[in-house]
C-alpha cells in the first residue's frame, strides 16, 4: 500500500501537468505586476481601501491592497480554478476506475486531493503577496508604514506584518478550497464547482451587506477575509484572527468531511 | 481486521445472489458465479446486459444493492487489499491524457505502492504490449487500441493472479485483436485466472474454458461451451417416405422430446441419448416408415447464443434445454 505522501506527490505531479494550474498562478503573479504597473504610470491611487493611500509612499502597502481586493473574487476564482476540478477531472478523463483499482485506499486519494488543493492555494497566496511586495517594493521603496490606528511601523516590522497578514488570509482561502472540493466531489463537473464556489462567495458577501443580518457579519467567510488588519492595528488586535481561526474551521471542517464522505461511498460507474 | 490476509484456497472470485439496481432498471440481478483458479472465464452476454456492471461490483468500483463479491475470499467493499494480485480494467482503459504513456505508468506503480525498481518492470510491461516507441508521447494523442495496450500494460504492471477484462479486444485492429488474445492465452498457460467479458463468441470459444451467459442481468447458462454445444447437437432432422406415420412413432415413444416440424415441414426432434436413434431407425424400418433422411443438427454457438439472449422467460433452468430443442 502507498503511504498518502506517494500519491500526494503524485497529484501535485498531475497538477504540474495542467494548463489551469498555471493559468492559477499565472493570474496570480500577475495581478499584482498589472496593478503595481498601472500605479506607476497613472500616479492614482485606490483611496477608499484602507492602505490604498499609501501605496505611493511604501512597497508594504501594495500586497495589503491586493488582499483587500482580492477577497471579493479573485483569489476565491484561483482557488476554486484547482480545488474545483481536482475531483471532477478524475470524473471527466473517467480515471477514478484507473486509480482506484490499485492499491491506494479511497481516503488516501482523498486526503491526497485535499492537500494538493490547499498547497496549490498555498501557493498562490504566496506568489501574489511575494510579487505585490517584490514589485511595491521596487516602485514605491521599502519605507514605513501607517497602521489602521495611526502608528508609523518600521519598514522590516512591516514587512513581518504582512508576512503575518498572509497568513491569516490563508485561513479564509483554505476554507474556499475545502467548498470547492465539496462541490467538486458532489457534481463531478469543475464548471459547475467552481462557479458554484463563486456563488458561495460572492452570496456570502451580499448576506453582509442586507440590513437586519448584521448580527451574522462576525461569522461570515467573507469577513474573514479581513481578519489580518487586526495585526495592523497597535497593539495588534488578536480577536478577529483567533475567531478567523474557528470560523474558518466552522467552514472548512464539515465540507470536507461531507466530500470525503461522498468521495468514500460513492459509484464509480462512468458517466 | 475485518479483511485479513487472503483466505488459502479461496476462489479468486465468488459472487453470490449480486444485484445491482439503478432506480428503475436492474442492471445485475441475482448473479451467482465462482471463478477457479486457472480458469480463463468468459463472460458473455450482449449490450446492456450486464457484464461491466457486474464487473464493477468485483472491483469495488460499485456498491451492490444486494448479494455478495468475495475476491480470494476479501470483500473489495471493505478495503481496496482485496485487489492484492488482481488487475484489470472495464470498458476502456482510461488514463490521464495530459500525462505520458510512461509517466501514467509510473502513476500507477506508485499507488501499487511500488518504488524505483520498477522502472524496467515498466520497460518490460510497455514492451509487451509494443507500446515501447509511443510511450513518451502523451496519451491525449493516443489511438483506441493504443490505449488498450497501455491498459493491459497497467494490469500486467501488478503482476496479477486474476486478471479482469472487460471487451479487452473492443476496437483492436486483427493483429491487436491476435497479440491480445496470444497474451491472455499465454497468460493463461502461466498460471493466472482470467475473467474475460465479452460479446464475441469465437473469441470467448477460443480462449476460454468456462463461460457464463449473461441476459438482462441474470445467468442463462454457465458451465463449457462444448458441453452447451454436445447439448444442443443431440437434435436430429427425420425425413422419411411416411412422415403422419412417422410422426406418430416420435410422439410414442418416451426417450424422445421435442417433436416438432422445422420451416420447411421436416419433422425434428431431440433425444437424450445417441442409442435411442438406431432404436427409432430400426422401429421406423418396422413400421413401414422408410427413412431418407436422419441427420444430427449442429447448432451453431451463434444460434445457441441467440436462443439463449434473446427474449423468452422462464428460469435459466429450462434455458438450455430450449435452446437444444429449438436448435433443428
Ligand atoms: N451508471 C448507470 N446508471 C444507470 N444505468 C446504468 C448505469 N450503468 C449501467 N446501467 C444500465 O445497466 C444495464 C447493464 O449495463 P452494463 O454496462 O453492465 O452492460 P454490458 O453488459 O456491459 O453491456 P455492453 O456489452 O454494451 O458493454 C444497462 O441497461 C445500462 O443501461
Ligand atoms: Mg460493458
Amino acid at each position: 500500500m502507498p503511504g498518502v505522501f506517494a500519491v500526494y506527490r503524485w497529484e501535485l505531479r498531475k497538477l504540474r501537468a495542467q494548463k489551469r494550474t498555471y493559468l492559477g498562478l499565472g493570474a496570480a503573479a500577475l495581478i499584482p505586476l498589472v496593478f503595481v504597473v498601472a500605479l506607476v504610470t497613472h500616479g492614482g491611487k485606490p483611496e477608499d481601501v484602507a492602505f490604498g493611500r499609501y501605496v505611493h509612499q511604501t512597497g508594504l502597502a501594495i500586497p495589503l491592497v491586493l488582499l483587500l481586493f482580492g477577497s471579493i473574487w479573485m483569489f476565491p476564482l484561483i482557488t476554486a480554478l484547482v480545488a474545483g476540478d481536482i475531483v471532477a477531472a478524475e470524473d471527466r478523463h473517467d480515471t477514478l476506475k484507473t486509480i482506484l483499482t490499485r492499491s491506494a485506499e479511497r481516503h488516501q486519494i482523498f486526503a491526497a486531493k485535499t492537500l494538493a488543493a490547499c498547497s496549490y492555494a498555498i501557493l498562490a497566496i504566496a506568489i501574489t503577496g511575494a510579487v505585490a511586495l517584490v514589485a511595491g517594493i521596487l516602485a514605491s521603496g521599502f519605507n514605513p508604514i501607517t497602521s489602521l490606528s495611526g502608528t508609523r511601523v518600521s519598514a522590516p516590522h512591516g514587512l513581518g506584518l504582512v508576512g503575518a497578514s498572509l497568513l491569516v488570509y490563508l485561513l479564509p482561502i483554505l476554507a474556499i478550497a475545502s467548498i470547492a472540493l465539496l462541490l467538486s466531489t458532489a457534481f463531478r463537473n469543475s464548471g459547475a464547482a467552481i462557479v458554484g464556489t463563486l456563488m458561495f462567495s460572492l452570496l456570502l458577501q451580499l448576506v453582509d451587506i442586507l440590513p437586519g443580518l448584521s448580527g451574522l457579519h462576525p461569522y461570515l467567510l467573507s469577513t474573514q477575509f479581513n481578519a489580518w488588519q487586526g495585526f495592523l492595528r497597535t497593539p495588534a488586535d488578536w480577536a478577529p484572527v483567533i475567531r478567523a481561526v474557528w470560523v474558518c474551521a466552522l467552514y472548512a471542517i464539515p465540507a470536507l468531511v461531507t466530500a470525503g464522505l461522498v468521495f468514500l461511498r460513492r459509484d464509480v460507474a462512468g458517466e | 481486521m475485518p479483511n485479513g490476509a487472503a483466505l488459502d484456497g479461496a476462489a479468486p472470485i465468488e459472487v453470490r445472489a449480486l444485484s445491482k439496481r439503478y432506480g428503475r432498471v436492474v442492471a445485475v440481478d441475482g448473479v451467482d458465479l465462482t471463478i477457479e483458479a486457472g480458469d480463463v472465464f468468459g463472460y458473455l452476454g450482449p449490450n446492456g446486459a450486464g457484464k461491466t456492471t457486474s464487473l464493477r461490483m468485483m472491483l469495488g468500483l460499485i456498491r451492490p444493492s444486494a448479494g455478495s463479491v468475495r475476491i480470494f475470499g476479501r470483500d473489495p467493499q471493505l478495503s481496496v487489499t482485496a485487489l492484492e494480485g488482481v488487475a484489470g480494467f472495464v470498458e476502456a482503459p482510461c488514463f490521464y491524457p495530459y500525462l505520458s504513456g510512461r509517466r501514467n505508468l509510473e502513476l500507477c506503480a506508485a499507488l501499487d505502492g511500488l518504488h524505483s525498481a520498477v522502472v524496467t518492470r515498466i520497460d518490460e510491461v510497455l514492451d509487451t504490449v509494443g507500446l515501447a516507441e509511443r510511450a513518451k508521447d502523451k496519451v491525449r494523442g493516443y489511438s483506441h487500441g493504443m490505449r488498450q495496450r497501455l491498459g493491459i500494460a497497467s494490469a500486467l504492471l501488478r503482476r496479477p493472479r486474476l486478471l479482469v477484462l472487460d471487451e479487452p479486444t473492443t476496437g483492436l485492429d486483427p493483429a491487436g485483436m491476435r497479440d491480445m488474445r496470444e497474451l491472455v492465452r499465454d497468460l493463461a498457460t502461466r498460471g493466472i485466472t482470467v475473467l474475460l467479458s465479452s460479446h464475441l463468441l469465437a473469441e470467448v470459444d477460443e480462449l476460454c474454458n468456462r463461460v457464463a451467459i449473461i441476459r438482462h442481468g441474470r445467468i442463462a447458462y454457465e458451465g463449457s461451451l462444448a458441453e452447451l454445444r454436445r447439448t444442443a447437437g443431440l437434435s436430429y432432422r427425420l425425413r422419411t417416405t411416411d412422415d403422419q406415420r412417422a410422426g406418430t412413432i416420435l410422439a410414442e415413444r418416451g426417450d424422445i422430446t421435442h417433436v416438432g416440424t422445422d420451416s420447411g415441414g421436416v419433422l425434428t426432434f431431440k433425444v437424450v441419448d445417441e442409442p435411442v436413434v438406431g432404436d427409432l431407425s430400426r422401429a421406423l424400418a418396422h413400421a413401414g416408415a422408410g427413412v431418407l433422411e436422419l441427420s444430427p443438427r449442429h447448432a451453431t454457438l451463434e444460434d445457441l447464443f441467440f436462443q439463449l439472449t434473446e427474449d423468452g422467460s422462464g428460469a435459466p433452468g429450462d434455458r438450455v434445454a430450449e435452446v437444444a430443442g429449438a436448435a433443428h
